[in-house]
């Protein structure tokens, strides 16, 4: 495995005079890798979105995708490879209807026009949206948008693909569709992912967990460890989840669950282990 | 003030080819204090319904009632500032709502449309910010440089500086931190008990549904699909998932344990600390599978 992206030790503010939106902030995400970024609200994490892709350049360290330092000069190669799907949909979208939307990208990578229509077909099916390609996008409802917003993305298919709580206005289902489409594009493809989110539960499909805190990363490490960290998390405005929760009662009232599960299937299986009578 | 649809049908753009029915025959009745969640897949018709509330969309057909305030296809609205008054809307996009230049115009906003007393809202301005949970100095900065979650609870504050009667809100937590969305929706739900205000919540989430809601309305395709008590709504399965809706999550947990285990624990609203435990002793019991 190689990096995709590193930050080397970032320092950025948004103006003169105010304080650091980001401290020293270093990490790396490996090609193909999934990682998922948390924190408080104005913990940073757009932030670092935005850097990724070269919306905004650090004040102090460097930042490396692939074999390019991100600049003014390799923005438009870094914006190839790096793909964002924004927290507010509005601020993203270009065309006047669905469809041009997601053509718009295609064009931009310069895809053939044979190809473009099956990447526009398959993007707007896996989001549920194949009845709307006619429709404005200015004129869909909430949660519509964010899957007009992750199907241009998903169609262009870059190397990363950062997506900005870009499920906060998804029913479960919906949510949980699109995160089964990710796994698979990511099995498929050599892609890396990173989400941005709030939703406990969509933090334990990532491979790895970037905890955010005051400017500053404050841990890394697998969901698991993550919520391992069950009181500290608290302490920085996060949670864990239901399942997680669960486990921590249980384990106090004397039942031994060995491997932390975080997920009701690993729940369970743990207390067959412990409870069925073979 | 209870609020009553009659039959209410919306169309978008009608009579042209982008013609979209977004609501059909909606009818219900909102008792004036209670607290309702409205639960749909994307695109049901949520947005939609509510927005009827405050006049920002008319019905297409039928008849909405807030208090005695009617509002009718036919007729223009009178005095609609004295319904906005009266009915606050958190949208569901915070940026739809903010555009003054600082966080403290933008929440004073409101309150200086109708006439209340500069005096009176800087004196209310720091309880707002504690109950939004943001610091004083972010009050000369812009909202729009701010981040998503600051962003949804400068919204938040600009409603409540009103003192709604009737509160609606439409995703508040999306884009909150988990600490924020607990504690925001547990502000509202003391404000809704001490100022018998009447909320209305448009929500994904089935655990703030069932934690906070006493009446449930589900829409589908723009149709109200089921409406009851959370407990009742929440017990059907099925109905849910046809709808592409599912149940809670501690309801689901449950039901695994009584299909996997046999170990039968009703929800009845217990608190995690307190189901765990039960848990705990039904294993310990030995209520288990043979
Ligand atoms: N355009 C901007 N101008 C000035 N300050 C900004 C701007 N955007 C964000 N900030 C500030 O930078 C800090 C980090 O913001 P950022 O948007 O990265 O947070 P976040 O972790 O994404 O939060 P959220 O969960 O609320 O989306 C916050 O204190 C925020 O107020
Ligand atoms: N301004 C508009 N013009 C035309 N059609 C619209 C407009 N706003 C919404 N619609 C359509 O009306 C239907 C209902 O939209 P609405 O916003 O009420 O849904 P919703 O239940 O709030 O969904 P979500 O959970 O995604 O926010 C959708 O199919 C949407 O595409
Ligand atoms: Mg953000
Ligand atoms: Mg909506």
């Amino acid at each position: 495995m190689s990096s995709f992206i590193e930050f080397k030790h970032i320092h950025f503010k948004y103006q003169q005079g105010e304080d650091w939106a980001l401290k020293d902030v270093s990490f790396h995400i490996e090609d193909n890798e999934w990682v998922a970024i948390i924190g408080h609200n104005g913990s940073g994490k757009s932030t670092i979105a935005k850097l990724m892709n070269g919306l905004l350049f650090p004040q102090e360290g460097e930042i490396r995708v692939q074999d390019l330092v991100v600049n003014e000069e390799t923005i438009w190669d870094v914006r190839k490879k790096v793909g964002m799907v924004f927290q507010n949909p509005d601020n993203q979208f270009v065309g006047t209807t669905v469809v041009d939307d997601v053509a718009f990208g295609l064009e931009n990578h310069g895809i053939p026009r044979e190809e473009m229509i099956t990447r526009i077909d398959n993007s707007l099916r896996a989001v549920n949206m194949e009845d709307y390609y006619n429709h404005e996008p200015h004129r869909l409802s909430g949660g519509q948008k964010q899957r007009v917003a992750i199907a241009s993305v998903l169609a262009v298919a870059p190397e990363l693909v950062i997506f900005d709580e870009a499920t906060a206005m998804l029913d479960p289902k919906g949510r949980a569709t699109i995160m089964e489409t990710v796994q698979q594009v990511r099995e498929t493809k050599n892609v890396s992912i990173v989400t941005i989110t709030h939703d406990l539960n969509e933090v334990t499909f990532a491979d790895r967990v970037i905890v955010m805190n005051e400017g500053k990363v404050w841990f890394e490490g697998t969901p698991r460890e993550v919520f391992k960290q069950h009181e500290e998390l608290q302490k920085i405005g996060l949670d864990t989840p239901f399942v997680t929760q669960v486990s921590r009662v249980l384990e106090s009232k004397g039942i031994n669950l060995v491997k932390e599960p975080i997920n009701h299937k690993e729940l369970m299986d743990e207390l067959w282990t412990l409870y069925s009578i073979k | 003030m209870d609020i009553i649809f009659n039959k209410v049908s919306h169309i978008y753009q009608p009579n042209t080819p982008f013609e979209f029915k977004a609501l059909e025959n909606v009818s219900f009745h909102i008792q004036s204090g209670s607290y309702v969640a409205i639960i749909g897949h994307t695109g049901s018709g949520k947005s939609t319904l509510i927005q009827h509330l405050n006049g920002l969309v008319k019905p297409t057909s039928g008849e909405v009632k807030i208090g005695d305030y009617v509002i009718t296809p036919e007729k223009k609205l009178k005095d609609v500032m004295t319904l906005r008054e009266k009915v606050g809307i958190v949208f569901q996009y915070p940026e739809h709502q903010l555009f003054e230049e600082t966080v403290e115009k933008d929440i004073s906003f409101g309150p200086q449309n109708f006439n209340i007393a500069q005096e009176v809202v800087q004196k209310r301005i720091p309880e707002l910010l504690k109950a939004v949970q943001l610091p004083e100095n972010i009050l000369q900065r812009s909202p729009f440089d701010l981040s998503g979650g600051q962003m949804r609870r400068v919204a938040i504050a600009g409603v409540l500086v009103m003192d709604p009667k009737i509160l609606v809100l439409d995703e508040p937590t999306a884009g909150l931190d988990p600490r924020g969305q607990k504690e925001i929706m547990d502000m509202f739900y003391r404000v809704h008990q001490e100022e018998e205000r009447t909320t209305i919540l448009v929500t994904h989430s089935m655990e703030d549904a069932l934690k906070y809601a006493d009446h449930v309305i589900i829409m589908d395709h723009g149709k109200v699909y089921m409406e009851g008590p959370p407990l009742e709504i929440f017990k059907d399965q099925e109905a849910l998932n046809n709808v592409g809706l599912d149940i809670p999550e501690v309801i689901q947990f449950l039901n695994k344990l009584e299909s996997k285990f046999h170990i039968s624990i009703p929800f009845r609203g217990q608190s995690v600390e307190q189901l765990g435990k039960e848990v705990a002793e039904a294993f310990k019991r030995g209520d288990k599978s043979e």
